[in-house]
């Protein structure tokens, strides 16, 4: 059994542990899930530690063959971490003890089965980065996506019935289409490995490009999820338990900027180079849009879903900028996005689980009452509207460099998600913690405990650390973006060349291709 | 160029000491747990605090001695930190002290140090006065930070960080409802000129290839030798000052800094006059030669001074409120350095950044001590006949209302005046400016002393049995009396060619700016015959003391004037006390619009058009919901159940399509 393997199943073992714990035995529950995510991470990091950042290719692969599809293509059990999913990974695996940690505060009923469906969901989120072999990817797709259905719908707020038949809608409508797209893909090229798809869809013509990115483009559109498909999340977010929604913007939209790059701009160069400019502006669209939503709204844990639709902005303005500095600002700011979310996440339901409401009239001056809280929801609003320093910065600035070369208009254009990220969290953060107390049940607060404290100064130091040293993560993802690079140069270069070959045949009036 | 690591120590000092202080704030609070008065930790906080600014001051000082040594082009430098690698470059991040810099660290400090032991007095009894000097002592880091960095990056780290003190610390009484409004509207109208500054940054990283300063200043020949990038130039130029418009608070930006008065006094000496918001002015100063290349976006620099200038001194000559006097003061007197700028004038321009440091943080914490011995009372109609009751405010008060009025000799004389003789030399356009310029001066000088006369002569108006205004204590008066030494004596850094000694400072800093001269006025910068530079003394004298005169005489008897105006001229009082209309415009025009249209865009097309759609097609899948909200009873074998039959149904769906 490799190293990955291990990553990725033993949270799954865990949870078949979990299945025979009696049910009242909270605490128990509450520690095993505790260890063996805490197991995982340690996991996590020492492959953090042992990557290799010069080589491109993917590192402890692990290989087996699965079964056999009917036409004969062999489907492969193969996971491996490359620099594209080393910070996802990674960042997965030391999410997760955080997010069992702050449960006690809001999972009261049913802690047996929520903690089953949160290990069942760690294999499934670990999966989605780790597989290399299509197949088994869409396998893991599909397990990431279901315990979050149940997360919502049982432990979810009160309009979470709403929220779930809408998640899961919209989740079904693009995992249909990615499913087809992946259905066709691996029956022309007859394999279903990763690596040797992505050789052959780029040497695949522009056509068959095309339609194949559509597929999962717009599979992975609504999970990021991009203007216009939008409208699951905020709800999603609104009504998910804490930690649901910390996973959520931690790591589940990530699956779609992460398959966005994996499956959009690395399989479909050709495509994603045509395809750019609308992604573009479309991200463009999402980080004003986005931010605009946010400003408008009166329930502060709506209000920062809203602007992750913002920031998502960004990363995919990045990814589609297609060049050094927006892909590697992009893969930093999945990795920045989910602990300063996931940051803001924890805080708003730390707050919620004392005072039962999240309607920012219903606060005002908790910064008297609750300094530590108020100390920790400024750094984490910092880290998000990106003050230097701090991680949001680097990811975003290196974002707005790349896309300034790609397009100098829509970065000026999204800039302006710069300014009004500014607006409505500081907004908020005025809302929340500053001026007079006007509610009497606000003065008698606690501030946060010790365990409260102790789940959120992990993720404070790397925001930090991102922030000062961002160079030891970016390092990582390099080579492999550097390949990316280099595919999409030759496809440029085909596409320059097979331009120039129409044209000289153009006058002679015969077929383009 | 001689290394010196040392220099990181400048601002990891004060950062050093708002980490403990920061500590000490944490601590205190769970000491009040057990015994509610505990402020043992306040009183170490703070001089841990004074400490890191004083230690920061003296490695200043050590840094200017080694300077001396190293040759008129030398500088000191220390390792860099490598940033951020863009793939296509590196952004490094180092310290580099050189002539321009040095400068500003020995002001920072030596100011900051000043303002420190001042607040250790004013602030004493605040429940929170270890957070207030952790936030203090981050400030003084983050400004040294954006001083010394050798890259634009660099510089914009400390360029936001002193922006978050700032909306720290004018929200430091976020209790009261007004502060942390005004805080976010700072930090708002900052970020709105901090994206200028990015995409200024963005432009330059495509023009040269690198955010190093160095590299750009070297490079900036070449660039301007290609006529296709030319125009780049440029717009980078416009952008970078659209930046320092929100920091430095310039029209149209400026609408921040009177609000941000709402902070304590010392923080509105030190960030709101003395330093941060002259870090536009540094900027510009430090990238000299880039904007020497664009002539013409220079010209706009110098005609949007002037128009603050003028805008903000009018508004000055209006307010009631001590601290609103000041504010549009300072947004006034920046106005005048960047009219320097604009004409070119750098050395100019820093000179009278140094002496506005003295006199306008003197001011600050003049008026801080008469508020402090008024009991928290601001409004001058409700002050006079102050200078019986707190003498050494008195006197400190006036030699800072003299300097900023520009009476012959003292400090802001000679600066003011450079700055108007500049803008005369260089003729042409720069004239109009000139005549914005001086008629400001004299609107300086009368603002000024109108305020000296409404706050310390004339009768008392308020009840003097229960108000029993009173003399600040040692810790607060002894810095008021350093900085009016300065503020007096400051001008000798820069005395005029017409009186045969050095120019201190401008000789001081003309190695840094030869590049940026040379560009912009090549062999020959303008000159002027001494009979002209006379003649331009003799008539800023004059004016600057006929409209001193003026304003006290006007107002040494009571509020009588600002009655008179206001019945005469209604309309013209409520343009200048509104500060020409410019707050209400941005309410009407920019607020308003933004907030409907957020209103729209979350209400009308999210949840009618796009939620309408989707709720649709929900509609239909509604009785699935309801079947599965059946199904999700708890039991995981139901739930195995379904995963299970969900799978098989889409392997059979996937071989199915996968074998057609």
């Amino acid at each position: 059994m490799s190293w990955l393997a291990l990553i990725t199943f033993l949270p799954l073992a865990g949870a078949l542990l979990l299945t025979i714990v009696p049910g009242d035995r909270t605490t128990l529950l509450r520690g095993i899930t505790f260890g063996v995510t805490l197991v995982v991470a340690a996991m996590g990091l020492a492959v953090w530690s042992s990557f290799d950042s010069a080589l491109a290719t993917a590192q402890f692969v692990t290989e087996r063959e699965w079964f056999t599809l009917p036409g004969g293509t062999v489907v492969h059990f193969k996971l491996g971490v490359d620099g594209i999913s080393i910070l996802l990974v990674t960042l997965t695996t030391v999410l997760l003890p955080i997010v069992v940690l702050s449960t006690p505060g809001h999972i009261r009923i049913r802690v047996k089965e929520f903690m089953i469906w949160l290990l069942v969901m760690e294999t499934g989120m670990l999966g989605v980065f780790l597989a290399l072999d299509l197949v088994f990817f869409y396998f893991f797709w599909e397990i990431s996506l279901v315990p979050l259905y149940f997360m919502l719908g049982i432990w979810g707020g009160e309009r979470r019935l709403y929220a779930t038949i809408k998640f899961f809608l919209y989740t079904v409508a693009g995992s249909l289409v990615m499913l087809i797209a992946a259905i066709a893909l691996i029956y022309r090229a007859e394999s279903s490995d990763i690596l040797e798809l992505t050789e052959w869809a780029a040497a695949s013509d522009l056509h068959v490009q095309g339609w194949l990115f559509a597929g999962f483009a717009l599979a992975f559109a609504i999970k990021v999820p991009l203007l216009p498909f939008h409208t699951w999340l905020a709800d999603a977010h609104t009504e998910a338990p804490t930690s649901g929604s910390v996973l959520l913007a931690g790591v589940l939209l990530k699956m779609g900027t992460y398959g966005l790059l994996r499956f959009g701009v690395a399989m479909f160069p050709a495509a994603a180079i045509e395809a750019a400019p609308l992604f573009m502006v479309l991200g463009t669209l999402g980080i004003v849009y986005g931010a605009f939503l946010a400003m408008a709204q009166t329930d502060i844990k709506r209000l920062i879903a809203c602007s992750s639709i913002s920031h998502l902005g960004f990363v995919v303005l990045g990814l589609f900028a297609l060049n050094q500095a927006g892909i590697r600002g992009s893969v930093l700011q999945m990795v920045n996005h989910g602990l300063s979310t996931g940051l803001l996440f924890l805080l708003v339901g730390m707050i919620y689980e004392r005072r039962h409401t999240r309607a920012l009239h219903d606060f005002g001056g908790l910064a008297a009452v609750m300094p530590v809280f108020a100390f920790f929801f400024v750094i984490a609003m910092l880290s998000s509207i990106g003050l230097p320093g701090l991680n949001g910065f680097v990811g975003e600035w290196l974002i707005l460099l790349g896309s300034f070369q790609a397009s100098p208009w829509l970065a000026a254009f999204a800039v302006l998600g710069v300014i009004f990220g500014a607006v409505y969290l500081l907004m908020a953060t005025r809302k929340l913690l500053f001026g007079p107390i006007v509610h009497a049940e606000n003065r008698t607060l606690t501030d946060l405990n010790g365990r409260e404290i102790g789940l959120m100064v992990p993720v404070v130091l790397l925001c930090l650390w991102i922030g000062v040293q961002p160079n030891a993560f970016l390092d990582k993802t390099s080579a492999s973006i550097d390949v990316v690079l280099e595919r999409l140069d030759e496809a440029r270069a085909d596409q320059r060349v097979g331009r120039a070959v129409e044209q000289d045949r153009a006058p002679e009036g015969a077929e383009s291709r | 160029m001689q290394s010196a690591n040392f220099l990181w120590w400048i601002p990891g000092l004060p950062l050093l000491g708002s980490i403990v202080a920061g500590i000490l704030h944490f601590v205190e609070l769970r000491a009040r747990k057990r015994s509610p008065g505990d402020r043992t930790y306040g009183a170490t906080a703070a001089w841990c605090a004074v400490a890191a600014v004083g230690a920061a001051f003296v490695l200043g000082l050590i840094g200017f001695g080694a300077l001396l040594e190293v040759g008129e082009t030398g500088t000191l430098t220390s390792a860099s930190w490598r940033w951020i690698d863009t793939g296509g470059f590196d952004v490094n991040v180092g310290m580099v002290l050189d002539r321009l810099s040095s400068v500003m660290v020995l002001v920072v400090t030596g100011v900051g140090f000043l303002i420190h032991v001042y607040a250790v007095g004013y602030m004493k009894g605040d429940p929170g006065y270890a957070k207030f000097f952790a936030y203090l002592n981050l400030f003084v880091a983050m400004m040294l930070l954006l001083v010394l960095s050798d890259s634009l990056p660099g510089l914009f780290v400390g360029w936001e960080g002193v922006g978050l003190c700032s909306y720290l610390l004018i929200g430091f009484w976020y209790e009261k409802g007004f502060p942390a409004e005004a805080a976010q509207k700072a930090f708002v109208v900052n970020r709105i000129g901090d994206a200028c500054f990015l995409l200024g940054m963005f432009v330059l990283a495509g023009l040269f290839g690198s955010l190093d300063i160095a590299t750009i200043d070297a490079g900036v020949r070449g660039v301007l030798a290609d006529p296709e990038r030319q125009g780049q130039l440029a717009l980078a130029a416009l952008l970078l000052f659209g930046g320092a418009c929100g920091k430095s608070a310039q029209i149209p930006l400026f609408v921040w800094l009177p609000d941000a008065m709402a902070g304590p006094t010392p923080v509105s000496a030190l960030i709101h006059a003395a330093t941060m918001v002259t870090a536009g002015v540094y900027m510009v100063v430090r990238m000299n030669p880039l904007f020497a290349a664009c002539p013409n976006v220079l010209y706009f620099i110098g005609t949007i001074g002037a128009l603050t200038a003028l805008v903000a001194g009018s508004t000055a000559l209006v307010q009631r409120d001590l601290k609103k006097v000041l504010a549009y003061s300072t947004i006034s007197q920046l106005g005048f350095m960047f009219l320097a700028l604009g004409c070119g004038a750098w050395a100019t321009a820093i000179f009278h950044l140094v002496t506005h440091a003295f006199f306008k943080a003197l001011l600050f914490l003049g008026a801080g001590s008469v508020i402090h011995g008024m009991h928290e009372e601001q409004d001058m109609h409700r002050m006079g006949g102050l200078r019986k009751h707190m003498p050494r405010t008195f006197i400190t008060f006036v030699a800072g209302a003299a300097a900023l009025s520009g009476l012959p000799l003292l400090s802001g004389f000679f600066s003011k005046d450079e700055i108007l003789a500049h803008a005369f030399a260089d003729g042409g356009p720069y004239l109009l400016l000139w005549g914005v310029g001086i008629a400001t001066a004299a609107m300086t000088a009368y603002y000024s002393w109108r305020m000296v006369a409404l706050t310390f002569f004339g009768q008392e108006r308020f009840d003097v049995a229960t108000v029993e205004p009173h003399e600040s204590p040692a810790v607060m008066t002894v810095p008021l009396m350093v900085l009016a030494v300065l503020a007096v004596v400051g001008g000798a850094l820069g005395l005029p060619a017409v009186f045969h000694v050095q120019n201190l400072l401008g000789d001081w800093l003309a190695p840094v700016l030869a590049e940026g001269n040379e560009l912009l006025f090549g062999a020959a910068p303008p000159h002027m015959s001494p009979a002209t530079e006379w003649v331009l003394l003799g008539l800023g004298a004059a004016l600057a003391l006929a409209f001193a005169h003026k304003g006290f005489h006007d107002y040494r008897d009571g509020t009588a004037a600002d009655a008179r105006f206001a019945s005469e001229r209604p309309a013209a009082a409520r343009f200048l006390g509104g500060a020409w209309g410019v707050d209400k415009a941005y309410a009407t025009w920019i607020v308003q619009p933004v907030k409907l249209l957020a209103f729209l865009i979350a209400v009308v097309i999210d949840q009618f058009a796009i939620d309408g759609l989707v709720n649709g097609a929900g509609a239909g899948a509604r009785r699935l919901g309801m079947r599965v909200r059946r199904l999700a009873d708890g039991s995981i074998a139901t739930y195995g159940l379904w995963m299970g039959s969900v799978t098989a149904l889409l392997a059979f769906l996937w071989m199915w399509m996968g074998v057609r």
